[in-house]
């Protein structure tokens, strides 16, 4: 393999990388605080893409408004999923909010098989995102640069508002204790479901991308990316919102530099990221930039 | 956190002095269920029939599958993983040499597997035993870990089995699967491993092995220090749910003829989480009920993914429909109703007759 290539998968990887990265912010910003993996991450940033499809393709709306509404709507359904299944077994069992959680995830994915059919759609992208760049030799969609700028600009929007306002300090209070913040006067239930609604916005936005790189949605597009997301947030430390996006970037390298070196292996690759958590879990089980151990 | 502690009827092994009686119900049942199955399989249609066997299958998986998750309270979400090593080992065992070399029309099957064709009941007892084997060293790897991650690692397993089982052409045939498989699974088949798995893990939590089954799931710190080993506990309960989990998956494959990976997605595992919820985690009684009311629910609710005609009102056909209701169940379940049909209680011969005994005595002294 010459430099080009490698350089043309680094670009992939990256790009890939911090796609999981994005989506893998909402779990771990979820999970820090209410120690609840929110199974049905990934299809809410599946409801995200559907959300910009319809607006663009119903209402007909400019693309970039199309966007910011579904994002806007997802956040919302965030909050409601918060709202409607989650803030009722709060006090549950954990396994309970669990299955809750596994509940939920099903009733979006078959929620859109009724409701927008079980079929292939095709993704609109934009003029903008849609050139072939080539530099030396290298051939890459300026989409794979715009994908790490935008996720990046994300996630320091999202590091700000949680270690420079007052919103921010209390979802960092409830991460250490919920009742004592509680006792503080911190409308806890608010804090959460802000932080569902903001967990829901990043995930919509990378589902947007996602959806723009890989020109196709369906229903059930949410499972692989929303499982590998959050390999992603236990690799870099679940309840650390950085390393989630560094443990992101990390399994999309490993991705597709596996598939670049050994082709023959790409059938497997969906089963790296397992393999990934698995050996994560055994041997450094809080990740690589965790603190707390799990339980 | 609002912690479950045991009721009475769980604590300890109730002294039973009705325990030769019961025993004597218990195979009447039997008896009486046989017999009723035999007309059942005479006279009803062949799609009745086919429900049957489904209620059978999901019996002996929802109650191997409740021994792990509801009895020692493991969240592992891994049946799906079980099944297709159990389908694909049995599979593999049933099929002439002639069938498999017609199938694996991409690359032929690996040597001791091209030769090999073995009786039904000895592919099915392999299928528990390699099953049990992948539980057990699974297990090794999985129960470092508790709670939801043990959740999400046996999710990853299922999904790397599934991997597997598309890109190893030369053992599974890949994406294409195995078809034209023998039909061998009758309800004789179903319901006999279903009445086997039900005895040995309704005898298994009575015993004292189950007695520490239940103290891990209630309280892990206080069973280690009363000098319960949990990490072996765990073991056994993972280890003897793989081997039922594999027989029915190669009941599964001999009921449905053909199996391909697609088969044993993660789908599989929400339909058998769905049974334990409703049945009441912990009670294989409730695993029993819930599997019979949602299979037969399942088909029952066929009907909304129909198109209805209401007078001038056309609803048009909504497949996937079920699922929808389904997983609203499961979500309306864990907020209103967490304990499920049964909780953890069990079903008991000593209520029966206590019931029987009370009317008796309510109707003399009515005459």
């Amino acid at each position: 393999m010459d430099l080009a290539q490698f350089s043309q998968q680094l670009i992939n990887g990256i790009s890939l990388g911090s796609l999981y990265g994005i989506i893998a912010i909402g779990y771990t910003m979820v999970y820090g605080i209410l120690r609840l993996i929110n199974f049905a991450h990934g299809d809410v940033m599946m409801m995200g893409c559907f959300f910009a499809y319809y607006g663009i393709l119903m209402f007909s709306l400019p693309w970039q408004f199309s966007f910011i509404i579904a994002i806007a709507l997802t956040a919302i359904l965030g909050i409601i999923i918060d709202r409607g299944a989650y803030r009722p077994v709060r006090k549950a069992p954990r396994i309970s909010a669990l299955i809750t959680a596994i509940g939920v995830s099903f009733l979006l994915e078959n929620a859109g098989i009724v409701v927008f059919g079980g079929r292939q759609k095709a993704f609109f992208r934009p003029e903008m995102f849609d050139h072939i760049i080539t530099f030396h030799g290298v051939r890459f969609l300026n989409l794979a640069i715009y994908v790490p700028i935008i996720t990046l600009t994300l996630l320091g929007i999202i590091l700000l508002i949680i270690y420079r306002t007052k919103v921010g300090r209390a979802m960092r209070c409830i991460s250490h204790d919920m009742e004592t913040t509680r006792l503080m006067g911190v409308d806890v239930n608010r804090v959460i479901a802000i932080t569902f609604a903001m967990g829901s916005a990043a995930a919509a936005a990378g589902g947007i991308l996602w959806a723009m790189k890989y020109p196709q949605i369906n229903p059930l597009m949410g499972i692989i990316p929303g499982l590998k997301a959050f390999v992603a947030a236990v690799l870099g430390g679940i309840g650390n919102v950085g390393g989630a996006m560094i443990g992101g970037l990390i399994l999309g390298l490993a991705e597709i530099l596996l598939v670049a070196f050994r082709p023959d292996l790409s059938g497997y690759r969906d089963a790296i990221a397992f393999g990934i958590l698995i050996i994560i879990l055994l041997f450094r089980p809080t990740g690589l930039f965790g603190e707390k151990l799990p339980e | 956190m609002e912690k479950n502690y045991p009721n009475n009827n769980e604590v300890g092994a109730r002294l039973d002095i009705h325990h030769r009686r019961n025993q004597i119900l218990s195979l009447l049942a039997i008896g009486v269920g046989f017999v009723l199955l035999y007309f059942a399989q005479k006279y009803l249609s062949s799609y009745q029939v086919r429900i049957l066997n489904n209620c059978g299958l999901f019996i002996t998986l929802a109650v191997s599958y409740n021994l792990i998750n509801g009895v020692t309270g493991q969240f592992s979400l891994e049946p799906n993983a079980f099944v297709a090593i159990g389908a694909y080992t049995s599979a593999l065992l049933t099929l002439t040499p002639a069938e498999k070399a017609l199938s694996f029309i991409i690359e032929p099957i690996i040597w001791p597997l091209s030769v090999i064709q073995t009786p039904f009941l000895v592919s099915l007892l392999a299928a528990g035993v390699v099953t049990a084997i992948c539980g057990f060293c699974m297990g090794f790897a999985v129960f470092r870990v508790r709670g939801d991650y043990l959740a999400i690692v046996t999710l990853g397993f299922g999904e790397v089995v599934r991997v597997i089982a598309n890109n190893t052409q030369t053992i599974t045939n890949g994406p294409l699967g195995l078809k034209g498989l023998e039909n061998y699974t009758t309800v004789w088949w179903t319901w006999g491993l279903a009445i086997i798995t039900i005895f040995y893990v309704s005898r298994l939590v009575r015993s004292s092995y189950g007695m520490a089954m239940k103290a891990v799931k209630y309280d892990e710190a206080a069973a280690e220090a009363v000098g319960i080993n949990a990490f072996r506990h765990k073991m056994l309960a993972f280890t003897s749910s793989a081997f039922f989990e594999g027989i029915g998956g190669g009941l599964l494959a001999h009921l449905i003829t053909t199996i391909s990976p697609t088969l044993f997605t993660f789908f599989l595992t929400f339909n058998l989480l769905i049974i334990i919820v409703v049945g009441g985690l912990g009670s294989t009684t409730g695993a029993i009920i819930a599997a019979i009311l949602v299979t037969w629910g399942g088909e029952f609710l066929r009907f909304v993914e129909e198109p209805i005609n209401i007078f001038f009102i056309h609803i048009p056909a909504i497949p996937g429909m079920r699922m929808v209701i389904f997983s609203l169940l499961l979500v309306l379940m864990m907020i209103f109703a967490r304990h499920g049909i049964m909780g953890t209680r069990e079903f008991n011969w000593n209520w029966v007759v206590d019931k029987v005994n009370g009317l008796k005595i309510l109707s003399r002294n009515r005459g």
